[in-house]
């Protein structure tokens, strides 16, 4: 039954959105961590979402001619790091500072990661009520003919 | 005069597969709501019961005739096909997406209702032959 679906689908919703949490975490935890070089400063993280599509559509559905259509939920392909900027800052009497006196700071917008988090929560949420709903509909299914 | 399970219980159970279906697409939408690119979708009420017009049964009859046009046409086959339409977005948003959250959950939570509507009169229905089972 496709009320079964709807709980890998909102279940797939929720793992993502987590995933996005977690990431704007760890932004959020190291938006002050310094560093002496380029290359080993941290730079804000973000997972890259895509459409889960179902391989093999079920048979004696209503959209059995268009196979692969009915999408599964939502997947994250991956963690990708912002490419922006840095930030230098010159600091010659900061013990991280370089041999020019500059010390790096990460790419985070605090403001840009606290708007992400709250999008986070509130996608989280839903998910979280559409799965009530789908388990509110089973149950009810149970009780026929009583 | 035999009683057969599809005649008696009407619409009813085709119209709470087709509402559970439909759940299943818009629980999608709404994972989706921050994908990019991702299209909203829906199924049409409406078209499913156009598609059913002129549908006929096993012994090659019309299920239902219509006497007037306003009348409800026939029975919902749930082997016809039915497209997997996409929203019209009223807000898009800059990397493709088309999902705007409250519709769907508005739409999802009509369709839980309708759902509901469809097992209350299925299990009327079932309350009724129980009742013409047992006589009393």
């Amino acid at each position: 039954m496709s009320l079964n679906n709807v709980f890998s689908i909102a279940g797939s919703g929720m793992s993502a959105q987590s995933i996005r949490l977690n990431a704007t975490s760890s932004n959020i935890a190291n938006a002050e961590t310094v560093s002496s070089s380029i290359d080993e400063t941290y730079r804000a993280r973000y997972p890259v979402f895509a459409h889960a599509l179902n391989e093999a559509q079920q048979e004696g559905s209503l959209f059995d001619d268009q196979p692969k259509e009915v999408g599964q939920g939502v997947r994250v392909l991956g963690v990708v790091e912002s490419q922006q900027e840095l930030e230098a800052r010159y600091d010659p009497n900061h013990p991280m500072a370089d041999e020019d006196g500059y010390v790096f700071y990460p790419n985070v917008n605090v403001v840009e990661q606290m708007a992400d988090m709250i999008s986070a929560s509130r996608s989280f949420q839903t998910n979280v009520d559409v799965l009530n709903t789908a388990k509110t509909m089973m149950q009810k299914v149970l009780t026929l003919g009583q | 005069m035999a009683i057969s399970f599809d005649r008696a219980l009407g619409i009813h159970p085709q119209a709470l597969e087709f509402r559970a279906q439909r759940a299943e697409v818009l629980a999608n939408n709404l994972a989706n709501a921050d994908t990019p690119g991702f299209k909203a979708r829906d199924v049409d009420f409406a078209s499913v019961m156009k598609q059913q017009e002129g549908v006929q049964d096993t012994e090659g009859q019309q299920k239902l005739s219509r006497t007037h046009q306003q009348h409800v046409s026939g029975f919902i086959d749930e082997t016809a096909d039915t497209e997997l339409l996409y929203r019209v977005p009223s807000q898009p948003s800059v990397d493709g997406n088309t999902v705007d959250s409250q519709r769907e959950i508005t739409e999802f939570t009509q369709n839980k209702i309708a759902f509901e509507s469809s097992f209350t009169f299925l299990n009327s229905k079932f309350k009724g032959l129980s009742t013409a089972i047992k006589g009393q």
